[in-house]
């Protein structure tokens, strides 16, 4: 594997990560919630963009209706149901999670949504490939990078520009301090779960278009290796989570090059997570 | 009658998976979902001791049984350095690296798992139908025993002491860090023999049988029963288990009930439906006081 491919896989899967990554992030960073359910909005975000790009052919379209029904999934996840678990230990909210996760994927495999079915999503031809000194970036990766690139910096934007992101700030280092001094609360949880599914959703369906397929347990190895990221990121960082998921995939990308098959990819994260857990609970990045 | 038998030593089997997540969790309040790969970990060592090493099933549901314990108390250390959610992860992580161990590692079977595992046999007869029923019951019974016996003692106390308040329960004089281990050892002890008998009952293992859904059916069936008690885990392994296997609309849609069964019981009735205080225990219990 030559040099330029292991700088595009690792850019390409840590993309990937990130935009998974970086809801779960928000989420963990306000609430202190491990919201595994997040993956399942992924999933549903291939789900919905795929139905609409083969209902109208258009990749924007797709793109914007995955965001859309994701981040509102996201909302209605929320306020549904984590809501009431405000006050509850951590583990009330983490636990029924893990069941709102398996209770979707398992629906997902109906016959009548998904279907144990991997579904094509042939909307490579978008972006053009770019061909470079070095080496050519095929088009979904381009697709990849580039819309990687606008959500990094319209979150940049987000978190340092506007009263929201500093909302969201003020929320993450102390939830009751930050109500008192009259930020609508309720309010900017919501747009946190909206803004952070929006992005899984896009992340579903940019992933459905790379690996050109869809299907209803996508979600399942993204989802957990979501939480290396953000244990490694040090636990509600986003920008740990960026330097987390490039890591990751660095790390990935390499081994598998240069040790070759020895345990697949995921095991592999779970190993470094639960040693991370053990040896650096704070993660890697973190004080 | 043969496949009510069936279900009914499915039912048992999960009863004790409950009842030992419970003694985890329940009582030393280490919630773990990796409970299947303790599981996973009695099947292989049995089915590998019989199979591979030419065992008779009394020796390898023993060496399962110990194994198993060995295996889980070491894997119960990450719990000596995180808490809470935190556990929660690093339990999945266990979970999914056991059964990748399994799947890609040549010397367990890889995904094509281990077949043609031997029923018991006592005195030269072969336990089979009703007679693997009795000895799925009898180890249930046992379980039931244990579990019993261990509320009662000054471990069990200890256990509560360290579900409740790891702190308060150092500062007494509780060694935190040996009844950890040791609830995770009894818990993986006790999930293995449920893991041994499973390999027999069945006849064959595959690494898919034990992944991360079936631990987090097994929680499921603990949180729908009741958490801590000992009816409720019986109660919920025997509802949730038996009735997707008899009822085939309901199968279909098992691991959905599995996960709506979590959220709702979060939500609804965090105790479980059996649990001290909840709606339908304190009904029963008036009935029975009049």
């Amino acid at each position: 594997m030559s040099l330029w491919n292991i700088l595009l896989d690792t850019l390409t899967q840590g993309s990937i990560y990130f935009l998974i990554a970086v809801g779960l992030t928000m989420v963990y960073g306000i609430l202190k919630i491990l919201h595994i359910a997040h993956a399942a909005v992924y999933t549903i975000g291939a789900g919905v963009g795929l139905a609409v790009f083969k209902l109208t052919g258009s990749f924007w379209l797709a793109l914007i209706a995955a965001m859309l029904v994701s981040g509102l999934v996201g909302v209605i996840i929320y306020r549904g149901v984590y809501f009431y678990m405000l006050d509850q230990p951590r583990i009330v909210p983490l636990i029924t999670s893990v069941g709102l996760f398996l209770l979707i994927e398992d629906l997902l495999q109906k016959p009548y949504l998904m279907g144990p079915y991997q579904h094509a999503f042939p909307a490579q031809e978008v972006f053009p490939s770019i061909t470079l000194p070095w080496g050519t970036i095929p088009n979904a990766q381009v697709m990849i990078l580039t819309l990687t690139g606008v959500a990094l910096v319209a979150l940049y934007l987000i978190f340092t520009r506007t009263r929201l992101g500093l909302a969201w700030q003020a929320a993450a280092q102390d939830r009751e301090m930050a109500g008192s001094v009259g930020i609508n609360l309720n309010r900017a949880i919501a747009l946190n779960f909206l803004l952070g599914s929006a992005l899984a959703g896009a992340a579903g369906v940019l992933v459905g278009v790379f690996y050109n397929s869809v299907y209803a347990t996508m979600g399942d190895v993204p989802s957990y290796k979501a939480f290396v990221v953000i244990v490694l990121g040090g636990m509600g960082s986003v920008t740990g989570t960026l330097a987390a998921s490039f890591l990751l995939a660095f790390a990935e990308t390499v081994l598998l090059a240069s040790v070759g098959y020895v345990l697949p990819r995921d095991a592999i994260a779970f190993l470094v997570l639960i040693f991370v857990l053990m040896f650096r609970p704070q993660g890697l990045l973190g004080r | 009658m043969g496949y009510l038998i069936s279900i009914a030593t499915f039912a048992c089997i999960w009863a004790v998976l409950a009842l030992s997540l419970n003694i985890l969790t329940g009582y030393a309040g280490q919630v773990s979902l990796g409970h299947a790969a303790f599981f996973g970990i009695g099947a292989y060592a049995s089915a590998m001791l019989t199979v591979k090493a030419g065992w008779s099933f009394w020796p390898a549901f023993v060496a399962a049984i110990l194994i198993t314990g060995v295996v889980g108390g070491f894997l119960g250390l990450p719990s000596l350095r995180v808490r809470h959610d935190f556990l929660v992860l690093a339990t999945m992580g266990i979970n999914f690296v056991v059964i990748a161990i399994f799947k890609y590692v040549s010397f367990f079977g890889g995904a094509l798992g281990i077949i043609g595992i031997k029923k018991p046999a006592l005195f030269g007869w072969t336990l089979r139908g009703p007679w693997f029923l009795a000895l799925a019951a009898l180890y249930l019974v046992l379980t039931l025993w244990i579990s019993a016996y261990l509320s009662r003692t000054w471990a069990g106390l200890a256990l509560t002491a360290l579900r409740e308040d790891e702190d308060a329960a150092e500062a007494v004089g509780v060694s935190v860090p040996r009844f950890k281990i040791y609830a995770f050892a009894i818990s993986a002890a006790l999930a293995g023999g449920a893991g041994s008998l499973y390999a027999h009952f069945l006849g064959s293992v595959f690494p898919d049988h034990f992944a991360f859904v079936e631990s987090i059916g097994i929680m499921s069936m603990v949180v729908f029963g009741g958490i801590g008690t000992l009816r409720g885990p019986v109660v919920g392994a025997f509802i949730l288990k038996a009735l997707p296997e008899y009822l085939r609309f309901v199968g279909d849609y098992r691991y959905a009930i599995y996960g709506g069964v979590l959220v709702l019981m979060m939500l609804f009735q965090p105790q479980g439906i059996l649990g001290d205080n909840s709606w339908l225990w304190n009904k029963i219990r008036r009935r029975i006081n009049d």
